[in-house]
């Protein structure tokens, strides 16, 4: 067995260990930051900004609790109290008008047309509704990881989730309403 | 859609079910169209958001620079790796080097002490024999390829006995002679680049010392007290300054 005495050692496996286990997640961090900060350069600052804070305090992350949890849970508090991150929690409400209309928007979601239509409508989502369904849809966290990361009791995970899907679906409905003629005719041109 | 399973069709499409709550909702929805549709309308819409969900990628000059930053400190521990044998051989070559200088210098004294002795016990161990040193000093005019100053004698012990031509790796200097109390002492005064300085001490019995000022290189040397040898050499530094 391995006996690590010296601190140097020490510091040096923790550092490697850490590496080992970051950098897996470095794309899906991104990706998460992005979604966040919705802005590369921001998003790249809290991406390298996470991996700093994480490394410095990785003597505080406790084994066999949930590592990824915790890399999304540094990464989220560092969007939060970011200006960028200030800003959309303090002018963007969970309010979304009720839909207009009975229409289901989601088998014409499935078109790849569609899809940048999808992304405007996550990017208009409130903060709170954007990122639980990127933890949960994109990330594909479980209920008990997304309480880790978002510091909250499971049943709140629940409810949340269910909400900013239904806000989602909303905002959907919308945008499909809203763009009905211009779609319809792009994809006729295209086919 | 039919209550208490509308709860349970999220958590259901999430897999965070119970595996008796999932095999239950399982039966449901084959008999119940309502619940059947509001499944699938969630699962088209959680399909399309992993799609939709997955477009920013890091550019690769940021996933390196980000990485450099978290790696560990592998180029400073291999540099040290490196550095230890470098700094061993380095040292190897310092003493090597060192140990030469020092034979090097040994091996002066001892072919100057010899040169001391043999001129003492030739029959005329000066050529110009003169305890004036204005006398002794011109000589030397013309036969060596630079000039010094001779300390003056006066109130003290020492008698300058007088000169001689010295040859020393090949190179010519002065050899003076000097005496206190019976004793004989060696002064020789050769240019710098052909006598390193030797060192003060002892050298086969005898007393030593030696220094260089003004381009010249002094030694001197003699079965003397020490305390005499360094005198003598004091005086010849002070009539060097002048």
């Amino acid at each position: 067995m391995l006996v690590y005495s010296t601190g140097v050692v020490n510091d040096r496996l923790t550092a490697a260990t850490f590496e080992e286990l970051a950098l897996p997640l470095f794309d899906q961090l991104y990706n998460f930051a992005h979604w966040l900060a919705r802005d590369r350069a921001e998003a790249e600052d809290l991406v390298q900004e996470t991996y700093v804070k994480a490394l410095r305090g990785f003597a505080s992350f406790q084994p066999g609790t949930n590592f990824r949890a915790w890399m999304y849970r540094i990464l989220r508090n560092t969007f939060l109290t970011s200006r960028t991150g200030l800003k959309q929690t303090v002018t963007l409400g969970e309010d979304v008008p009720e839909p207009a209309s009975e229409q289901t928007p989601e088998s014409i979601l499935l078109g790849h047309a569609e899809q940048e239509l999808l992304q405007a409508a996550m990017e208009d989502l409130p903060l709170p509704s954007r990122e639980i369904i990127l933890l949960a849809d994109v990330e594909e966290m479980s209920y008990q990881e997304m309480a880790e990361t978002l510091g909250v009791p499971i049943g709140t995970v629940m409810s949340r989730l269910s909400r900013a899907r239904r806000t989602l679906r909303d905002l959907v409905r919308r945008k499909l309403e809203h763009h009905e003629r211009p779609l319809v005719g792009k994809t006729r041109t295209v086919s | 859609m039919s209550d208490p399973w509308s709860v349970k069709l999220e958590p259901y499409l999430d897999g965070e079910l119970s595996p008796e709550d999932m095999r239950d909702l399982d039966s449901h929805l084959r008999t119940c169209p309502a619940c059947a549709a509001e499944v699938l309308r969630h699962l088209q819409m959680k399909r399309a958001v992993r799609a939709a969900g997955r477009q920013f990628s890091p550019s690769p000059e940021f996933k390196r620079r980000v990485q450099q930053q978290i790696a560990p400190r592998r180029p400073a521990a291999a540099a040290w790796r490196w550095a230890v044998p470098v700094l061993a051989v380095l040292l190897i070559a310092l003493s090597i080097y060192l140990g030469r200088q020092r034979s090097q210098a040994q091996h002066a004294s001892s072919e100057l002490a010899d040169l001391h002795v043999t001129t003492l016990a030739s029959t005329t161990p000066v050529d110009v024999v003169s305890s004036d040193r204005h006398t002794v000093k011109p000589w030397f005019q013309g036969k060596i390829p630079f000039t010094f100053n001779l300390p003056e004698l006066q109130n003290t012990e020492f008698t300058l006995l007088g000169g001689r031509i010295a040859y020393f790796n090949q190179a010519s200097g002065a050899h003076l002679i000097y005496q206190v109390r019976k004793h004989e002492i060696s002064v020789f005064i050769f240019p710098e680049r052909d006598l390193n300085a030797l060192g003060t001490g002892k050298t086969l019995s005898f007393n030593s010392a030696s220094w260089s000022e003004g381009g010249l290189s002094y030694f001197v040397i003699g079965d003397a007290a020490s305390d005499d040898i360094q005198k003598l050499a004091a005086l010849l530094q002070n009539a060097a300054k002048n």
